[in-house]
């Protein structure tokens, strides 16, 4: 049981440790607007999976430190956070029986709500409305989470197996 | 069954309470931060923990960087050097020829008696291939604090103005590209010596320069260079080309799109000027001129309005 907490831990300190790096990747330029928000995928994934540690400060940390890696306005990202999970934590009861197909769609909705919050808040500071592109982004993600839903559950399942 | 269903959903909700404190918290630290610029003392401790994480995400960039040179053929490398060395041969004339020229220049200079020589003095820096945010063009230098670095000094390439240097690490630091949207840069027309000002669009190959006199000379392809106004920048060095020229909304302005003439999306090794072109804001006040107070008479010791 403590072994396996361990491992839990791990691949949770883990994911989250590669989403921002994946955030910080370089892309050649025409792809960079296809870049997902990887570090909100995946804190998607473990409030669906295991909200009663991850709440609402634990999103607002997360997203302090990401505002730090990235050179951000400090808590632009951790407002979106926090916005995220509090409506993932909502609606965490039917999201977590959806078919896939659904959650796709419901994470679809997610980020595109987090980019209007993001517009908000940059908006207030003075900067200029973004292209058209700065929409992509939110359909990338819903195409990538079946994948990162299924990765993270099978890296689960086997860690619960190899037990 | 009923008990069931509630815990069931209760288990997923969370007080609003604790959302609004949260929002409250991140407005609040944004504010902060907005107004005195509180990320940068933040940054700088943390630097020793975020310069590793951007050298760690660029790793995979400079894995297959050198992935490709390692697997290049000879063939390719031999084309490339002899290209090279074609250009070194042209520079290298160029240079002969600017070398008269600065000579002349250091002659006419003597002659004026002038305080201080433009001698340009530049340290290289290389990028760390790092995406801080898509829709804000800045990039991530490998030098920093440590080495000399400071707020304010200019980035060029071989080819013109890249941006400016707006935030600095123990080892490494951030600038902000010409084409920033909240980046702005005086120019002038090298053809006609128009003075104004060019902005960043958002777009990686477009500047923007929506503010010239209606009446004013500006054609396709007229070369814009830095003006030297604001102190940021010296004057002189090259910051793009005019693409379209065409009249603003209002018609009051015409509105030109220039592309800038550095390789912002390609450059991977970049100068940073040491030496800013003037002290920022107006000149130093000078001295009074006029005789010594001493010798001064004794109207000057009660000077004032006089009844």
């Amino acid at each position: 049981m403590n072994q396996r907490a361990r491992f839990q831990h791990w691949l949770f300190a883990g994911s989250l440790v590669v989403a921002l790096l994946l955030q910080l990747l370089p892309l050649p330029q025409p792809l960079l607007p296809f870049k997902p928000y990887w570090l909100a995928l995946v804190l998607v994934y473990w409030i669906i999976e295991a909200p009663e540690r991850h709440g609402l400060g634990f999103a607002f940390l997360l997203g302090v430190a990401a505002d730090v890696v990235s050179g951000e306005l400090l808590g632009e990202q951790a407002l979106r956070l926090v916005v995220l999970s509090f409506i993932v934590l909502r609606f965490r009861a039917r999201l977590r029986f959806f078919p896939v197909w659904q959650q796709s769609l419901a994470v679809l909705a997610l980020l595109l709500n987090d980019r209007v919050v993001m517009l908000m808040v940059r908006g207030f500071g003075g900067a200029p409305m973004p292209s058209a592109s700065f929409w992509i982004a939110p359909l990338v993600g819903m195409l990538a989470w079946p994948f990162l839903f299924l990765l993270l559950d099978d890296l689960r399942a086997r860690l619960r197996a190899g037990e | 069954m009923r008990s069931d269903t509630a815990t069931l959903f209760a288990e997923g909700t969370v007080s609003t309470l604790r959302l609004i404190v949260y929002l409250a918290l991140a407005v609040a630290l944004m504010v902060l931060d907005h107004r005195g610029n509180w990320l940068q003392a933040l940054r700088r401790g943390g630097s020793a923990l975020v310069e590793p994480i951007h050298r760690l995400a660029a790793l995979p960039a400079d894995l297959a960087r050198a992935t490709r040179t390692a697997v290049a053929t000879q063939d390719r490398l031999a084309s490339e050097n002899r290209e090279l060395r074609e250009q070194l041969l042209l520079a290298q004339a160029r240079l002969n020829r600017l070398d008269t020229l600065v000579a002349q220049n250091e002659r006419l200079k003597a002659l004026l008696e002038a305080q201080k020589n433009l001698g340009l003095s530049v340290q290289f820096a290389r990028l760390v291939d790092v995406d801080l945010d898509p829709f804000r063009h800045r990039i991530v230098l490998d030098v920093g604090a440590n080495q000399g670095i400071a707020v304010g000094q200019p980035v060029i390439d071989a080819r013109g103005i890249m941006g400016q240097v707006i935030e600095v690490m123990a080892n490494s630091a951030i600038a902000m590209l010409i084409t920033d949207p909240t980046h702005a840069i005086p120019v002038v027309v090298e053809r006609t010596g128009l003075r104004t000002i060019a902005y960043g669009s958002g777009a990686i190959d477009r500047l923007e320069l929506p503010n010239i006199p209606i009446s004013a000379d500006v054609e396709v392809g007229d070369k814009l260079l830095t003006s030297g106004l604001g102190g940021r920048f010296p004057a002189g060095f090259p910051v793009g080309a005019i693409l379209s020229v065409s009249n603003d909304r209002s018609g009051m302005f015409a509105a030109a799109v220039a592309r800038p003439a550095a390789a912002l999306d390609r450059s991977g090794e970049v100068l940073l000027l040491r030496d800013q072109p003037q002290p920022y804001g107006p000149p130093e006040p000078q001295d009074e001129v006029g005789p010594p107070a001493s010798l001064a008479g004794p109207a000057a010791a009660t000077s004032g309005p006089q009844p």
